[in-house]
């Protein structure tokens, strides 16, 4: 007889040769989820964790409580954005594919989960992004040709040629430098926020990581310190269903969302669809200004889908049905705020069609100005005693030494 | 000048640099209204208030990772590890994120955080409380490492790195918090008081980071060493007569290799000590560096002497601990070979 200890295995709900099946998917109707005061206790809204807050409905309209009446020229603004970050992500693929580029990672499907955020937030309000949160760096207004240099490690790259393409920072736009480990940027902006908090400042912080990471201590650990201390922070779960190959299923375990991980902290926990421009804004500007009013931090989850590869490393058509992004039931991000704008006589095939050609336009004339900066393949290349600066904020003895050892072996073969 | 054993000297530090300096902030485990389990924060939050002295969650993790925003948004996070044996689930915070963060940046961002921690035994602490995880930081490229040997260096030392803008560990080696220590666990124990690096100036002053100190200066052998063994060395020659070049290394990395290179080739012997395991401890890379930089100097073989290579055990703390006995041993070998 067998025991009755044996171990629940999560499976994915559909793999390659199946067909898609998001039947486990909890949405909401647009409009349904009711607004609380953004003072309320994380145990009164433990509904909000597992619905879905919606604005966007079925004809296109916004609705309901969240609904948050931006102006059209807003509305408009992030259509570009999320237009310019879709672009961007094709012809930056397109250059891996060329090998011009090294490696590349595409937020294809999620554009709204960024752009709508970033919106939402003040430009003194510190962003700590992971590595699928381009769109931070469009509205934040990251020229594209230092977001160009960094990926070709050229001699323009912001990180002088030490990491891995997609791994932006910028002081100055208040963009925090990207890792490329997973969910450490999280504890890390709830220490920002209490620093803030100790300093008097009104600025708040907002962390992103994907729903497979919400398994690292650093998620919980972030989550205890922002409820500990009641630190002014955003945290977001970007739930795009896919971790590489594996299910969402796997992180989530028996919980039945990724916001219901924030009542447990006494943290609120919101679930927002994260293809609907409006609620993702409406959504975050509430949790903004929770936090600035001293009332703490919020979870929130962003239910989207990963529509392109999870890097161009991977392909998912081995661990997943070709024909899943097509079905995903929340559509695409643009699309839907594409139609809504038309809905409200603001947009137009028109001018969309001119929006388009006007923003290739913009990528390729910073495609040719970042390669004068030189690409993999072809010159100028940075200077590799640059290797040893930053490791100490001075120079210490022993790198020096080994500066000079390099620039010795490259005389002697000629180079440098 | 004030008596301060080496508990009154870190808090005298913590206190020093508060006052001078409001982004300094105190962060860990205990370290708040009770003022650490080893009273090193004591009556710090009373006198810089309940923002700048935070008691934490027991999760070392947190408090570095919280500790690294902290830094990035201006602060001066000091953090306390409530032991050292501790620190592991923050490895990856310190490893990964701080030790990185201004090269991956370029330059653009930086955090200044200091991590204090308990280290080494003789405490009766059982082998999760007694590790001297050196080895572990010194491998780390961005970090600098510290550990000091008595309560005038801790003091300066702890201000010197509170001041730097690059990360810090400062190892304590606890078994001296109250005394010096000269590995004899049965004689009575001696205070800071009667010693004269007892004497610790009661405002601010720096020990600089990255200079060894010969303790001792002396022609026959030079012993490496730092922290607690520095006394244990020092006792070891004296009891055999030797007229031995004792080093206390105080910042362990970057490596102050200019001294030990100039006193290895003056002596041409040279045993180096440590309380942590031997197999992959600091003490190779010390031995390594200096046979690159001195084999022609040297009369014998480099000779380390450190813990043995198991965990550090509950009931056999002093058959583990490399006392006088272990250290006088390695010096009579350099000594005894023939040049």
């Amino acid at each position: 007889m067998l025991s009755p200890s044996r171990l629940h295995i999560p499976r994915a709900p559909a793999r390659p040769g199946e067909a898609p099946d998001f039947s486990y998917l909890q949405l909401s109707a647009a409009g349904a989820v009711p607004r609380p005061e953004i003072a309320v206790n994380a145990s009164e809204v433990t509904g909000l964790a597992t619905q879905l807050v919606r604005v966007l409905d079925n004809t296109h309209q916004a609705v309901g409580a969240w609904h948050p009446h931006l102006d059209p020229a807003e509305l408009q603004i992030g259509l570009r954005h999320m237009l310019l970050t879709r672009l961007f992500d094709e012809r930056m693929q397109k250059t891996q594919r060329q090998g011009r580029i090294s490696f590349y990672v595409k937020c294809t499907g999620e554009e709204a989960v960024s752009v709508a955020a970033a919106m939402a937030l003040e430009p003194h309000d510190m962003l700590f992004p992971a590595y699928r949160n381009q769109g931070l760096q469009m509205v934040r207004g990251q020229p594209l040709v230092a977001l160009m240099n960094q990926l070709l490690s050229n001699t323009g790259d912001m990180c002088k040629g030490r990491q891995l393409p997609v791994m932006y920072h910028s002081s100055a736009a208040r963009l925090f430098s990207i890792s490329g480990n997973l969910a450490t940027q999280f504890p890390q902006a709830v220490g920002w926020a209490m620093a803030a908090a100790i300093k008097g400042e009104e600025h708040i912080a907002a962390s992103w990581i994907g729903e497979g990471s919400s398994a690292a201590a650093d998620f919980h650990h972030a989550l205890l310190f922002a409820s500990t201390y009641r630190a002014p922070v955003i945290l977001n779960v970007v739930n795009n269903q896919w971790a590489i190959s594996t299910f969402q299923g796997c992180a989530a375990g028996d919980s039945p969302s990724f916001a219901a991980r924030g009542p447990g902290y006494g943290i609120p926990g919101l679930r927002v669809d994260g293809n609907d421009f409006l609620a993702v804004y409406a959504v975050t500007r509430w949790a903004a200004e929770r936090a600035r009013k001293g009332h703490g931090a919020t979870l929130i989850e962003l239910v989207t889908y990963r529509a392109s590869a999870h890097s161009t490393s991977d392909d998912p058509a081995r661990y997943r049905p070709r024909d899943e992004a097509e079905r995903w039931p929340l559509g695409d991000p643009i699309e839907r705020l594409k139609a809504h704008l038309c809905v409200l006589g603001e947009w137009s095939e028109p001018r969309h069609a001119a929006l388009l050609e006007e923003l290739e336009a913009q990528v390729t004339v910073a495609w040719k100005e970042a390669c004068i900066f030189g690409t993999l393949s072809e010159g100028p290349r940075l200077d590799p005693a640059l290797m040893f600066d930053d490791v100490y904020q001075h120079l210490p003895p022993h790198l020096a030494e080994q500066r000079e050892q390099l620039r010795a072996a490259r005389a002697a073969q000629g180079k440098g | 000048m004030p008596q301060m054993n080496l508990i009154q000297a870190i808090n005298s530090a913590l206190d020093v640099a508060m006052t001078r300096d409001r982004t300094v902030v105190v962060l860990g485990q205990d370290v708040g209204y009770f003022g650490g389990v080893f009273r090193a924060t004591e009556g710090l939050q009373r006198k810089f208030g309940e923002h700048r002295v935070l008691d934490t969650p027991i999760a070392e993790g947190g408090i570095i990772g919280a500790a690294i925003g902290m830094g990035v948004n201006g602060l001066r996070p000091v953090a306390e590890i409530q032991f050292a044996d501790y620190v592991y689930p923050a490895y990856d915070q310190i490893v990964s994120e701080l030790a990185r963060l201004r090269y991956r940046s370029a330059g653009d961002f930086f955090a200044p955080v200091t991590i204090r921690t308990p280290c080494g035994g003789g405490i009766r602490g059982g082998q999760t409380h007694s590790q001297s995880p050196e080895a572990v930081f010194v491998h780390v490229c961005g970090l600098k490492v510290v550990m000091p040997s008595n309560p005038y260096d801790a003091k300066g030392l702890l201000i010197a790195a509170i001041e730097d803008d690059d990360p810090v560990i400062f190892l304590e080696p606890k078994r001296l918090y109250n005394g010096p220590f000269e590995g004899n666990s049965e004689q009575p124990a001696v205070p800071w008081s009667t010693h004269p690096q007892g004497e610790v100036p009661a405002g601010h002053y720096t020990v600089p980071l990255g200079q060894a100190r010969v303790v001792k200066s002396g022609s026959a052998l030079t012993v490496i060493s730092y922290g607690t063994m520095v006394h244990v060395a020092t006792a070891a020659a004296r009891q055999l007569g030797l007229d031995a070049e004792v080093i206390d290394l105080c910042t362990l990395s970057p490596l102050d290799t200019a001294t030990l290179v100039a006193s290895v080739k003056k002596t041409g012997r040279c045993v180096v000590v440590h309380e942590a395991t031997r197999f992959g401890g600091f003490g190779g890379e010390l031995a390594a560096t200096l046979q690159e930089a001195c084999f022609w100097h040297l009369e014998a073989p480099i000779i380390r002497v450190g813990g043995w290579d198991t965990p550090y055990p509950h009931a056999f703390e002093w058959e583990y601990f490399p006392g006088q006995a272990r250290v006088a041993a390695a010096m009579r070998q350099v000594m005894e070979e023939a040049p």
